[in-house]
């Protein structure tokens, strides 16, 4: 049978004019190739909904201060939050010991080579730790802009982070990432004052890609802008 | 390098489907606003192909342009990158419709 049309089952004129052996099988797929870690995301999601977890996938270049961020945010929240903290890096569990001395309840993911973490990790983490009930689960990304951009892990919202100290052109850089988030953290601003960074333009560079993205500024050395963060946590439980 | 996933996601998806048979070919949609980077595809597929059933295959990749509809004014338009404006009223409110394709659309067995 002609692969392409079916041919041989009924008689009509085509055009096409490739030569093929007739041995050959046609077959339509017609499948996404990001299927197999979507499924697993949205089981993911089902998870989360159950225990009623706001689960945050939080993501950033490397050094943006996603994991001071964190260890601020636990040590100031610990009394009114119950938090787990999955950690995703290529190598070490530097990060989980930094979560863990907090005295918060932390896994890490080591992808090795990998660039970003993905559903089926998150759900052996999951597996794993148990996380707590009604409670606030972070995901913490590896270190990247570009890959983890593509991989849904089943989160509620996905937070980027970036820092003064990396450019307002980052989101124009880096669209995806911008364009697939919730909300936008600019950290590090103490260091305004000492680096060529425009507020306004990295917000309307970020605007630009996404129109919807909340933006909060904020400093962990200083606490500067916690609040704003803590309030926006507080409203995306339910 | 997530290129090296989305190869590995490809083969999966063909080895499914080709059951057991050697491939000839595999079609792709592969929408232009993926973040795939087409160099990196390129070499990620030339190794990660060894030894499976795609080891000879030939790779027929339909790219799919970005269009995008204007949620302020309605406009459909093409758009090369996700933060273009409306090319009607320069909101960059948009909904994207094509573009953000990744999928193996059929595939040739011997």
């Amino acid at each position: 049978m002609c692969a392409t049309c079916g041919c041989d089952t009924h008689t009509h004129t085509h055009s096409h004019t490739h030569t093929h052996d007739h041995n050959e099988k046609h077959i339509a797929v017609e499948k996404d190739v990001l299927y197999e870690n979507n499924l697993l995301a949205a089981r993911n999601r089902g998870f989360f909904d159950a225990k009623n977890i706001l689960a945050i996938n939080l993501v950033s270049s490397p050094g943006s201060g996603k994991t001071t961020l964190l260890e601020r945010t636990l040590t100031d929240l610990k009394e009114a939050v119950n938090f787990s903290v999955i950690e995703g890096d290529q190598q070490t569990t530097r990060d989980a010991d930094r979560i863990h001395a907090t005295g918060t309840k932390v896994v890490q993911i080591n992808t090795g080579k990998g660039c970003h973490l993905d559903a089926h990790m998150v759900m052996h983490a999951l597996q794993g730790m148990h996380p707590h009930e009604n409670g606030i689960l972070f995901i913490e990304n590896v270190g990247n802009l570009v890959c983890p951009a593509m991989f849904d892990l089943g989160e509620k919202q996905r937070v980027v982070v970036m820092s003064v100290t990396e450019g307002d052109d980052k989101p124009l850089k880096y669209p995806d990432m911008f364009h697939t988030s919730h909300l936008c953290i600019i950290n590090k601003i103490d260091l305004l004052p000492y680096v060529p960074f425009s507020l306004d333009k990295a917000i309307a560079n970020a605007k630009r890609i996404n129109p919807k993205l909340e933006v909060i500024t904020l400093s962990c050395t200083s606490g500067e802008g916690l609040d704003k963060w803590y309030q926006w946590l507080e409203s995306k439980k339910s | 390098m997530h290129e090296l996933s989305i190869v590995m996601g490809i083969i999966d998806v063909v080895t499914e489907y080709a059951n057991g048979a050697p491939v000839k070919e595999v079609t792709l949609d592969l929408g232009c606003l993926t973040t795939i980077e087409m160099f990196a595809f390129d070499m990620a597929w030339k190794q990660a192909v060894k030894g499976t059933l795609l080891e000879k295959a030939t790779l027929d990749i339909n790219r799919i342009e970005g269009r995008a509809v204007c949620l302020e004014c309605g406009e459909e338009f093409t758009i090369a990158e996700v933060y273009d404006a409306c090319t009607r009223c320069g909101s960059h409110l948009l909904h994207i419709t094509k573009g953000k394709e990744l999928k193996v659309r059929s595939l040739i067995i011997f």
